[in-house]
């Protein structure tokens, strides 16, 4: 079976764009689609302070929870295959052919993690349901997806616009230049304008790196601009994409440790959160 | 990152967890009294291993919203141990349970529970109901069985199971309490009361290592009873995790949930309290109140805690009588009622195997006895069953010289008699032909009864052929890695 676009998609405002967004990868890298609804499993509780059991409680509240979660789940269920039709009829109209729903129950981590090896590109809104009006803050889920799966992820906007430029944040780490090279060989960013950029202080030891991985780029046929910016890196490369009108912004993620994101906090998430663009997200 | 987990595992069902950690830490406080009584020390050591073990079960252990405590089952073991030796040894045997299980846990032996079969876990769970009930009968017998007793035990019976049907906002059994203390009070009633039973805990518990020598002396007397408490402690959390695995359509992982207990029981023992597991009853009750995360058994810990240090003098004042009720309605609440209504319909080996769990409990007092009895008596009555699959029929050849023996099925200890006795060696032939490629030899007993069979032939002085003994053999191996490919298990069963 060849790999695929996988599109997961909830109730949030995101799903229409999460769809438009893997419609154009899959026409770009010319493979499959598939939508991905996952039914968390949260079971309902009712409640009965008090407190007493007797003969055959047991049975009786299992009986009872059972058939609370019984009405619940049919509800979820329909309601999921509804949503997966209409993402299917959405993509199919964009002329992506033999579009495949899966409906799942669990984890949406896990779930993910099981479809992991049909997938060539995960597509996923920057919030989920439950913290769709959260702006600034990234979704419940996100970090923990991106951290365990290990294919190039692309976390959507909240309105589709195709993209036109690409840039590509670069720290001159080995995350960084095995992202660059990832997307130097894939069709994904194939014909669009690529800006590489690097926070930090411009010297010539990394006018001389950014130089090398530029060559990589325009090698690989990637009109390529060169910006080194001085700052903070979530600020100034904002700033930056906000200046250039960048529609995709193509970055490493999680190059550190836990341990380290617990004490000095994760450039990774405070990139997500404050992007105003969707993001290409590489392991 | 660690957001997202604490919201998840904590504050997903807040008021639900909230609310049901209030009704089961009241309804710890009674059990654990009642527990400690019956190990036959003072109630605070009880009261303190309910708030250790529930409150470190809520971090260590693998399964939300089951509630562990000071249990029933592990005080009956304890009894002997705290006559002759005294507290100490208890905390030690505390201690030495946490690190036993600890080790179950980490060598995975929680996958054993796959061997007890359901008929087991019921007789256990009867069992136990049983012995929680026996326990109180002392409290209702002799020179404490008075008719106010009585009377008020019936009494607190009645507001548990009646005051529910007026409201459900309030648990029934702190109604109970209430009311039954109130009247002890109002009365001044000559009943004997928790403050009679011994020592309550007045201050929050420190840390202290138990007072015991560190020797070889102290280890033979301990270790026989941590054994037992760790088996017992293992079984009865792990039947419960699969409760309320079912309860909330969710799974938990068996043999984390032996180490979280190991290390409740080792922080309980550091504080003075006594060895518990997870509580079948607690676990419905917090299940039933909308329990469903961690959260719910770290309040209902801290809370028991609080309320009982604070209290105290209160606690003191609660008639026997409301305990027993509580308790009376524990053990009917555990009682497996299907397990007796389905007893006509259940085939008569699994009856027998709940019904000699049960006998084998209530005799020895000790769970892990009749757990053994169960799981054994399963164990025959399975190879009983699968020894009867066994078919062996022969044709005569025309002229009246040869005959062949076709056997399918199971050929092992259970079935070599059967095997043996379905060949006719009186019969005269010339030639004896034995096709077994349709049967399986499980053991070396089914393949000294097929020796056996040949060499009768032969002593008769017929010739023996043997065929496809080569496929027949093939289970004789101890490991078939044939699970997770379907072509080999075919080959294996219907070769």
């Amino acid at each position: 079976m060849s790999k695929k676009v996988l599109a997961c998609i909830d109730a949030s405002p995101y799903a229409q764009a999460v769809c438009d967004y893997a419609v154009w990868a899959a026409k770009k890298l010319t493979v499959a689609m598939s939508v991905v609804h996952v039914l968390d499993n949260s079971k309902t509780v009712q409640t009965d302070f008090s407190g007493s059991i007797g003969l055959g409680s047991q049975e009786v509240l299992l009986a009872q929870l059972a058939e609370l979660d019984a009405q619940h789940g049919k509800l979820a269920l329909q309601r999921g295959r509804i949503m997966l039709d209409a993402a299917k009829a959405r993509a199919e109209e964009a002329g992506i052919t033999a579009v495949d729903e899966r409906l799942r129950h669990g984890e949406l981590v896990d779930t993910l993690a099981e479809l992991e090896n049909d997938t060539r590109l995960l597509v996923l809104g920057k919030r989920g349901f439950s913290s769709a009006d959260a702006h600034g803050h990234i979704g419940l889920h996100i970090e923990r997806v991106i951290r365990t799966l290990h294919k190039p992820i692309l976390l959507t906007q909240q309105n589709y616009t195709e993209p036109k430029s690409i840039m590509l944040a670069f720290d001159g780490s080995a995350t960084a230049l095995k992202g660059l090279e990832m997307l130097a060989a894939s069709p994904l960013g194939k014909g669009l304008p690529v800006h590489l950029v690097m926070a930090g202080a411009s010297t010539a030891a990394t006018k001389a790196h950014m130089d090398a991985a530029a060559g990589i780029l325009r090698n690989a046929g990637f009109d390529t601009t060169v910006a080194i910016v001085g700052g903070e890196p979530e600020t100034v490369l904002h700033q930056y994409q906000q200046d250039h009108n960048i529609d995709l912004l193509v970055m490493g993620a999680y190059g550190h440790s836990r341990i380290r994101q617990f004490i000095v906090g994760s450039t990774t998430t405070a990139m997500i959160s404050k992007a105003k663009c969707s993001l290409l997200i590489l392991r | 990152m660690f957001l997202s987990y604490l919201k998840q595992h904590w504050l997903s069902n807040l008021r639900g967890d909230i609310l049901s950690a209030m009704v089961v830490a009241l309804a710890l406080i009674p059990e654990a009294i009642a527990f400690s009584i019956i190990a036959g020390v003072d109630p605070k050591v009880g009261l303190y291993a309910s708030f250790a073990i529930c409150v470190i079960i809520a971090f260590a252990g693998a399964r939300p919203g089951m509630i562990s405590a000071a249990t029933g089952a592990m005080a009956l073991l304890m009894i002997t141990l705290v006559k002759q030796h005294g507290l100490e040894y208890l905390l030690a045997a505390t201690l030495l349970t946490g690190v036993i299980q600890i080790i179950f846990g980490l060598f995975k032996l929680g996958d054993l529970m796959r061997f007890v079969s359901r008929s087991v876990v019921t007789g256990f769970v009867n069992a136990l109901a049983i012995l929680i009930f026996m326990a109180q009968l002392p409290e209702l017998s002799g020179t404490y069985g008075t008719v106010t007793v009585y009377g008020m035990t019936a009494l607190g019976l009645a507001i548990i199971y009646l005051f529910p049907y007026v409201t459900k906002k309030i648990p029934s059994p702190l109604v109970c309490i209430v009311v039954l203390t109130a009247i002890a009070v109002y009365f001044g009633l000559d009943i004997r009361t928790v403050a009679d039973m011994g020592e309550l805990p007045d201050s929050l518990p420190v840390f202290l290592w138990p007072d015991v020598p560190l020797n070889l002396e102290t280890l033979q007397i301990i270790f026989p009873y941590a054994l037992a408490l760790a088996v017992v402690g293992i079984l009865e959390s792990l039947m419960t995790a699969t409760i309320v695995d079912d309860f909330t359509d969710t799974s938990s992982d068996k043999n984390r949930e032996c180490v979280g207990q190991g290390i409740a029981n080792i922080g309980s023992g550091l504080i003075g309290g006594m060895a518990g597991c997870a509580m079948i009853g607690q676990s419905v009750i917090n299940v039933k109140s909308g329990g469903r995360t961690r959260l719910s058994a770290l309040l209902a810990g801290s809370l028991l805690l609080l309320m009982v240090v604070f209290l105290d003098e209160w606690v003191g004042m609660i008639p026997m009588a409301a305990l027993v009720a509580v308790m009376i309605m524990v053990s009917i609440g555990t009682f497996s009622w299907s397990s007796v209504k389905d007893l006509g319909k259940n085939p008569k080996s699994s009856s027998v195997v709940m019904i000699a769990t049960v006998i084998v409990v209530v005799f020895t007092h000790n769970l892990a006895y009749g757990v053994l009895v169960g799981v054994l008596l399963s164990a025959l009555f399975f190879a009983n069953k699968v020894g009867q699959i066994l078919y062996i029929g022969s044709t005569l050849s025309a002229d009246g010289h040869q005959r062949t023996y076709n056997v399918v099925g199971q050929v092992f200890f259970s079935s070599s008699e059967q095997f043996i006795a379905a060949f006719d060696f009186k019969d005269a032939v010339e030639k004896v032909t034995i096709d077994v490629s349709k049967a399986h030899f499980w053991d070396i007993t089914a393949i000294s009864s097929l020796d056996k069979v040949m060499l009768k032939f032969r002593r008769e002085g017929t010739e023996v052929e043997l065929l496809g003994l080569n496929e027949a053999s093939a289970t004789l191996v101890d490991k078939f890695a044939v699970h997770n490919q379907p072509d080999a298990v075919e080959k294996l069963i219907g070769h």
